[in-house]
């Protein structure tokens, strides 16, 4: 799924504040593998969002998206998806955590109010900047460069195999 | 997250401080941190690596996640000693797709030989404390949302996923921003009738599911000192719905005797002014509290809903069915009866706390009331396979009300105490518990 910045225009989806991590990933469907629970991603929100969501779309929220449970498949079932970057407000501490070191990008604005047009069109920039048309300026709080570094290792995963050292391995 | 050790030192600003010279204020979650960080002050702010010194995980966050990516990594447990393995979520099985799951965990502690294993035991949040795995001064972390429980026992813990587990679990530490402090000040008595579970409901419905964003809570005042430990356990345990990534109360007498340690121990508290928020709550005038449909934060007067028929009343979760919760369930039920066609389901937070409960006669009591008794674990609250039939009303001493999560999305979920939910049990709808004990 990487690289997660493009060169194309994608879909925003925009959702509202408190977006929790049971609407992402439904308690009922945990038992399964994320292929399954991804299917079920935010559909008591936007019904559509699993089917018609297309790799590098990217999420426009309200305050504090992804509230709730520590649990992961909430990043890893956008990921499944193909959802390249949230862009909210702010964002449910555990979620926030999880989102890094799954490689998902989260961008921290308190201007989503600027972004409200159903047509509007974004990218990543290989920056890890969002893009938009019609362009719009937007402020950002700025993301520490070891978070970045993650998303663009593809995770936490990617990173540890590159950077463990000998001892700790068998 | 070797390569950025030296960035993060870099960044820490360490600062030793000569003998007779005071460094600057330091919050207890301070000097928990700066402690698993090897330093002598952290400022808030402050990215450092932290060594932990214990790793928590259940059968869901953990082994079936784990097992596949150590594999991948072929990487090895830094210290088993310092992991505890819970299984509750999916125990007792339900499914096949359970049983796989509780396989792959049994099957992953017996090939690794983990030292701490708590098989169906109850849920994690109360199996580990009760096993003195958590003390006051240690740096926790928990693959699950509600482990800033631990934060009632003087430590610093708190919640990752799987991923970030597998990080801790492969190296032993652990990246973190270090937090504000937010002291939540409770003056007063408590009322009869009122418990933890309230002063939290209300806090939440004052600040908000996120309104500690991601800082540090810590609970202070006459009223949070004369707590239990396990009502404290579930104040620290509700921090997660005000977004907080802990919530702590300093050890004292009670914590120390409730861990069996011994009385010389210095108490590790909070430095005057080291607070950067502080609120201040009277718990005299506080009254029982309800949250409505579909958060934990949707704080209505119960004299509002006192015509909301329920279909069932749920005292389950680790946050609500520990001893005390069922001791304030049976206060309110002991030799009275349940209204017809309402269940009652009472799920022990622990084989311990059913123990006890049954060693009081409480259980009995709840038993006569009409109460049926469902197995020890995360059960219906967790929402692992849906609980409660369509459009059904539910009054439960849980931790979340988000839509959907305890059945479909037309259940109707009532957050409130055991005495709260019991009390409604009785009359057949939502009642105020001073009500009904008299």
């Amino acid at each position: 799924m990487n690289p997660q910045w493009q060169e194309t225009w994608n879909k925003v989806w925009h959702v509202g504040d408190d977006v929790d991590t049971d609407a992402l990933a439904p308690g009922a469907f945990m038992q399964h593998g994320i292929d399954v629970i991804a299917q079920h991603c935010l559909e008591n929100l936007l019904p559509h969002f699993a089917r018609d969501v297309k790799p590098g779309d990217i999420i426009v929220a309200g305050r504090n998206f992804g509230i709730g449970s520590s649990r992961e498949q909430a990043v890893a079932a956008l990921r499944h998806l193909g959802v390249a970057a949230v862009i909210a407000p702010s964002y449910g501490g555990l979620f926030f955590r999880n989102a890094f070191n799954l490689g998902l990008l989260l961008i921290t604005s308190p201007d989503t109010g600027l972004l409200q047009n159903q047509e509007l069109l974004a990218r990543i920039s290989p920056g890890l900047e969002p893009v938009f048309m019609p362009e719009k300026k937007v402020k950002k709080a700025p993301t520490p460069d070891f978070l970045l570094d993650l998303v663009r290792a593809g995770g936490l995963v990617n990173q540890l195999k590159h950077s463990l050292k000998p001892k700790d391995q068998k | 997250m070797t390569q950025h050790e030296d960035e993060n030192a870099l960044s820490m600003g360490i600062q030793p401080y000569a003998e007779g010279e005071r460094g600057p204020a330091q919050s207890l979650a301070q000097k928990l941190i700066a402690r698993a960080a090897g330093l002598t002050s952290v400022a808030v702010g402050d990215i450092v690596t932290c060594q932990v010194d214990l790793a928590m995980f259940h059968d869901s966050s953990g082994p079936r996640r784990l097992k596949p990516m150590l594999e991948e990594l072929n990487a090895e447990i830094w210290d088993k000693s310092k992991v505890v393995l819970v299984m509750d979520h999916y125990v007792p099985e339900r499914d096949d797709a359970a049983r796989k799951i509780v396989k792959i965990a049994r099957d992953w502690a017996r090939e690794q030989d983990l030292p701490h294993v708590y098989d169906s035991q109850g849920i994690c949040h109360v199996v580990v404390p009760r096993h003195g795995h958590i003390q006051p001064g240690m740096f926790c972390v928990g693959g699950d949302s509600h482990s800033p429980t631990g934060g009632a026992f003087g430590a610093y813990m708190f919640g990752i996923g799987s991923t970030e587990m597998l990080g801790v679990v492969v190296t032993g530490k652990i990246w973190l921003r270090v937090p504000q402090t937010i002291a939540m000040n409770w003056s007063g008595h408590l009322s009869a009738g009122v418990c933890a579970k309230d002063m939290m409901l209300a806090m939440i419905a004052h600040f908000g599911m996120n309104g500690a964003n991601y800082q540090a809570v810590e609970f202070v005042g006459d009223a949070v000192t004369a707590l239990s430990m396990q009502e404290r356990m579930t104040l620290c345990n509700m921090s997660a719905e005000l977004g907080a990534q802990t919530g702590l109360i300093a050890a004292d007498r009670s914590t120390r005797q409730w861990l069996k340690r011994p009385g010389d121990v210095a108490d590790q508290t909070s430095d005057t002014g080291s607070f950067d928020v502080e609120h201040h709550f009277d718990a005299s005038t506080l009254s029982p509290q309800l949250a409505a449909p579909h958060s934990p934060a949707n704080g209505v007067p119960i004299a509002d809903h006192s015509t909301t028929k329920i279909d069932v009343a749920y005292i389950g979760a680790c946050t609500g069915a520990k001893l005390d919760d069922l001791r304030f369930a049976a206060q309110v039920l002991n030799g009275k009866k349940i209204a017809s066609g309402v269940q009652l389901l009472v799920a022990p937070a622990s084989l311990q706390d059913l123990a006890e409960a049954k060693a009081e006669g409480i259980l009995q009591s709840l038993l006569d009331a009409g109460a049926t008794l469902l197995p020890s674990g995360c059960g219906a609250c967790a929402g692992y396979g849906s609980h409660f039939a369509d459009g059904q009303t539910i009054i439960s001493t849980t931790a979340r009300n988000f839509k959907g999560r305890m059945g479909p999305a037309s259940t109707q979920v009532y957050l409130a105490s055991s005495y709260t939910v019991a009390a409604s049990a009785m009359r057949g709808c939502i009642t105020d518990p001073r009500e009904v004990l008299m």
